[in-house]
């Protein structure tokens, strides 16, 4: 008993570690590739609600593509995840509400920022560090729809 | 030689280039941790990580459990914009196409070659009551919305898409009904105040 409790420590330790290093590496990855897109800019969405460049369309569209790969392929050959659990996905609630009128009001907030979740991280990262006012107004955002979802239609 | 290849990673990428590389997050979230990508759900984990907030029952969970990874994405994400916004920053000016740029100006902004203007987005323009409307009540706005539509681009329009789930394409639908609505109604008004 007393012997195997460093070892359990140890493992857990390294697991904690693999994990915190994993998810840290993916975001710098998306990160990175968000900066060298300029897909985080201000100006490109502008263009992009315009329809004065492809650009947008363009990334939006491709990453798509891989994405549509990707799942499919998991589907047809029931691909499993590295450590060997299955992976599988579960359809939304079929509503139309929450989704039109939801997504209606961020897209009014992504136009006006020029950013969504993601970039709002690599933005502050890069540099742009009024964006932490975007970063707090959004999390009152998300805590305000907390407070009223119940009187909203789904 | 190596000068060709920094230049090269210094940017900007185009579409073609980009587009694969943002999709690629999809494949490295289902296969090394079996998560599916989504990123707004960090600002519900974000509420659920203050005492104050989980009287409310919708953030009255274990956010390390449960939003952990996501939070470990959301802070590498602000690393890898370090990287390539400041250690290898692209020194060029950002270009903007010309129409945008003419009916920005119509509107009272110049373009400043910077990823986002700063005659909106700093910390002096925050006291301004333009920049005060685009930053709080934008980011307002990108909170409430992405949570009540159940999540937000890489959410809907990357992964929901990528799974064929039809609320996504009516939530990405709405994200350009908003998007069309604030760039061509409100923020000609924003851009005067």
């Amino acid at each position: 008993m007393v012997t195997t409790t460093p070892d359990t420590t140890r493992t857990q330790s390294a697991t904690t570690v693999g994990f915190v290093a994993r998810y840290l590496a993916i975001g710098a990855y998306f990160g990175f590739v968000l900066v060298k897109a300029e897909v985080l800019s201000w100006y490109r969405i502008q263009e992009m609600f315009r329809f004065h460049s492809f650009h947008m369309y363009g990334v939006i569209g491709l990453a798509v593509v891989v994405g549509l790969v990707t799942v499919a392929l998991v589907k047809r050959y029931q691909l499993r995840a590295a450590d060997g659990s299955a992976i599988t996905f579960t359809d939304k609630d079929r509503s139309w509400a929450r989704y039109l009128l939801g997504g209606s009001l961020f897209g009014l907030g992504w136009a006006l920022t020029g950013a969504c979740p993601g970039p709002i991280a690599a933005l502050i990262g890069a540099g742009l560090t009024g964006f932490t006012v975007v970063l707090v107004a959004a999390v009152l955002g998300t805590y305000t729809y907390g407070l009223l979802r119940h009187r909203l239609p789904h | 030689m190596t000068d060709i290849i920094f230049e090269a990673i210094r940017g900007p990428w185009p579409w073609y280039v980009a587009g694969p590389l943002v999709g690629l997050t999809v494949p490295l979230l289902l296969f090394f941790g079996n998560k599916r990508f989504g990123l707004s759900s960090n600002l519900r984990h974000m509420c659920a990580a203050v005492p104050a907030a989980r009287r409310n029952a919708f953030f009255a969970y274990d956010w390390r459990r449960a939003g952990g990874w996501n939070l470990l994405l959301f802070l590498g994400i602000a690393i890898g914009g370090f990287i390539g916004g400041v250690l290898l920053a692209n020194p060029a000016p950002l270009v903007v196409a010309e129409p945008t740029t003419a009916a920005l100006a119509t509107a009272g902004l110049s373009v400043d070659g910077a990823l986002a203007p700063a005659a909106l987005f700093s910390w002096s323009s925050l006291f301004t009551l333009r920049g005060f409307v685009v930053m709080v009540l934008g980011g307002f706005l990108i909170g409430f919305g992405a949570r009540w539509a159940g999540g937000c681009t890489s959410g809907h329009a990357i992964m929901g898409l990528s799974e064929l789930q039809w609320p996504s394409l009516l939530a990405v639908a709405g994200f350009f009904i908003g998007g069309l609505m604030a760039t061509h109604l409100v923020l000609p008004l924003v851009l005067g105040l």
